[in-house]
This record gives structure tokens, sequence and C-alpha cells, in this order.
């Protein structure tokens, strides 16, 4: 499930805002307890409310004390937001310079993207 | 809850352990690592009150562990060889006298737990294979439910299932009832997830004591051409290195700043993970 590589409670974290990206965890929506958390992946509780500590950081959930964690609204928009800076950066540059090393055209990128992104023709 | 101050232990002229000073607070999941010869059993068996220090002072709570039932009575330690009574004894006959011994022992628990490692009360202790006897030790442990519960390398012998339920339990009656543990290990991978902090001891010595995650973060690895590599590590802590033609890889130890990292990508060295058993090889002398 985790590597053995990067802390596995940024591991968590960022799991938990995949899902909430792409919308698998809706906003309010109350996500697993660290508890239920921590027996399920077989971590730490401590670990796992390390990941949780740091997404309320980052306001990505919030605590109603009693009850759980819950999905903060507006999360989705701006994770989204987030990664869409990031995008370019992480993702494109480093596969411009692949590309670049490997000789592919860009006209040739850009055809293969249009046929994976169909409808966009901006 | 647990420390230690310029505890030793010696045998002979053998120093098993250096003077140590300890300090383990409560209710937590505690490993504990160190290559063969380490000291570890022996730092089990001191904080357990099976031995007697040579110097120094191991207290629980407050109080001396040595020779003191009120302390002992709330120590279980789970040895290696997982020999929990007489070898003659049936399941039954333990079970009964861990549940006359040990204040907070449940016995509803330990019946849940033989039946799911399918374990009887009325097979002999001795009659169990290493796997079974293992299982076995570690119901005797984990219904105990010693505020300091200590297994030095438990898992010895069990097949991967059973080690997971093992795994599985402790969580499970960790979060039911908190308390602390400590978990010696050659299993790094497998069981470090369940730590919340790890002790290394190497040498009869406290090499680090750190949450994992922190010590995950220290170490990274980077790689690149072998003159560029060298450069950039200049200064750092070099835990190991590895050639492959022009490409050299090198492990620091003490974690990247920005600066650093931002320096790395200039020079497009890959900068990475390392893992928390090779860190732990690494720290601990390499492989010889």
């Amino acid at each position: 499930m985790f590597d053995d590589r990067s802390p596995i409670y940024r591991q968590i974290a960022d799991q938990i805002k995949d899902d909430v990206l792409r919308g698998v965890l809706a906003a309010d929506e109350q996500v697993m307890s660290t508890n239920q958390y921590a027996a399920y992946y077989r971590i730490n509780p401590a670990t796992a409310a390390k990941a949780f500590q740091q997404l309320v950081d980052e306001g990505v959930i919030y605590k109603r004390r009693g009850v759980g964690m819950f999905v903060t609204a507006g999360a989705q928009a701006r994770l989204r937001d987030g990664r869409r800076e990031r995008f370019f950066a992480e993702v494109l540059e480093p596969m411009a310079a692949e590309a670049r090393a490997l000789g592919i055209a860009a006209a040739d990128i850009v055809a293969r993207i249009h046929q994976l992104i169909p409808g966009d023709s901006r | 809850m647990i420390t230690t101050s310029a505890l030793q232990v010696r045998f002979g002229d053998t120093t098993a352990l250096h003077p140590l000073d300890l300090d383990l607070p409560g209710e937590r999941i505690y490993g504990l690592l160190g290559r063969n010869g380490a000291g570890k059993t022996t730092l089990l068996s001191v904080l357990a009150g099976f031995r007697k220090p040579s110097a120094g002072a191991v207290l629980f709570d407050g109080a001396p562990v040595f020779e003191n039932v009120r302390s002992t009575s709330r120590i279980c330690l789970i040895r290696d060889d997982g020999m929990v009574g007489d070898g003659t004894d049936n399941l039954r006959d333990v079970l009964d006298m861990a549940a006359m011994l040990r204040p907070a022992f449940d016995s509803g628990y330990a019946a849940e737990l033989l039946d799911r490692f399918g374990l009887t009360r009325k097979q002999r202790l001795g009659a169990l294979s290493r796997g079974q006897r293992s299982a076995f030790a570690i119901v005797v442990g984990l219904a105990s439910r010693a505020p300091l519960t200590m297994f030095d390398e438990a898992h010895l012998g069990m097949d991967a299932a059973n080690r997971q339920l093992f795994h599985d339990e402790l969580l499970r009656d960790y979060l039911a009832h908190p308390r602390t543990f400590v978990l010696s290990t050659h299993l790094i991978e497998e069981q470090s997830p369940l730590f919340e902090q790890v002790l290394i001891l190497h040498e009869g010595r406290l090499l680090l004591q750190s949450d994992l995650d922190e010590l995950r973060e220290r170490g990274v690895s980077v790689t690149g051409p072998a003159q560029v590599v060298d450069d950039f590590v200049y200064g750092l802590k070099v835990l190991s290195e590895r050639t492959l033609g022009p490409t050299k890889q090198v492990t620091v130890f003490g974690g990247l700043d920005d600066e650093r990292r931002a320096l790395a990508g200039r020079y497009a060295l890959e900068l990475g993970p390392v893992a928390v058993q090779d860190l732990f090889i690494h720290l601990t002398g390499g492989v010889p």
C-alpha cells in the first residue's frame, strides 16, 4: 500500500487529497477516522493523525468535535488550482525534456494530446 | 513511563550496554532495531526486571523495576524463544498462571486469540511447532494487557498470515486499550509502519531515537555524474556510495534544505527517498 521511502503520513495526505480532487470525497462528506485509517492500513495511529493534522492545516478537511473529520467546502477547487499551477513545472517540463532527448517533435506531441483530450479545440 | 539513567550492563569484561539514558513516554508503540549482538535482548531484559543493572537505574512510572513486584506485575516481556511456561504445561495451565500473575489479564480475549491462531487449550507447550509457540506467546503477551508490553522478536517462525494477524491485533488492541509496546525486530520493512518511534541500538549504545517519518525524511539519495555528485555532497554526511559506470549514487543523512534541493535541480541531479531498512543498514556500519 505504502512505499517505505517517503513519510507515510504524507502518502496518506496525498491519497486523501487525490480523493477530494477527483470528487470521490465530496464537500462536507465525512472521512474515515484516524483509528479506522490506522487499522485498515496497518499503520501507527499517530502517523494517521499526523496526516489528518496536515490536511486540517491545509484546509482540506475540518474537525467537528466529537463527530469526526469532514471535507471542507471549496477544497476541491483549491486543490485543483494548486495542481494546475504545478502542472507545467512538474508534469509538462519533464515531459518536454524527455521529448527533446528522444527527438520527438512538438507537433507530434500536440497532435497526440488532441487525441487524448478530445473536444478541446482551443 | 519508562526511563533509564546511566544504565549499564556488563558480563564479566564485556560491556553489553554502555551508560544509557532513555526516556520512553507512555502509550506509544516503539520499534527497537539493532544488528545481531547490538544489545536489544539485554536492554529488554533489564527494562523488564529480568536482570539487575550493573550500574545506573531503570524506573517505571518513577519506581525501580528490579525485584519490585509492583512494577513487574505491570510489565510483560515475551522472549524470543517463545517459552512462556514449562514444556510439559498445556496451554490452559499457562493461561491460568498468566491470569493469576497479571492483574489486567483478559481471559476472554486470550480465548478469542487462541482460536484465531488455530490453537487449543489442550495442546502441550512443548509439542507446538516454532511458529505456533510464537503465536501462543503473542496471545499471552497481548491478553496480559500489561501497561508495558515488550516483544523480543516474538514473531520468529510465524508464517506471513499469522504475522499479519499479530500486527492487526496489536493495533486493534492498542487502540482499544492504549498502552506501551516495545517490539524488537529485524523485519524492518514489514513492521516499521506499526511504530511511532524507532530506537536503534548499535554496539551497546543508543544510535538514535526518532519518529519514523522523521527518519525517512532525513535520508536522501543523490544520483548523477560522479564528479557533479561528489561536488554536491561535499560537507554532507554521506552514508554510502555506489558507482555504475559514469553514474554515482550517494546516500546522505540529515535532510536537504530548499537551497540544496534547488541546487540539485540546477545540476540535474536526481534526488530520491531512501528506504528505512537501507538507512538502518548504512547507519549501523553497512554490509560487511
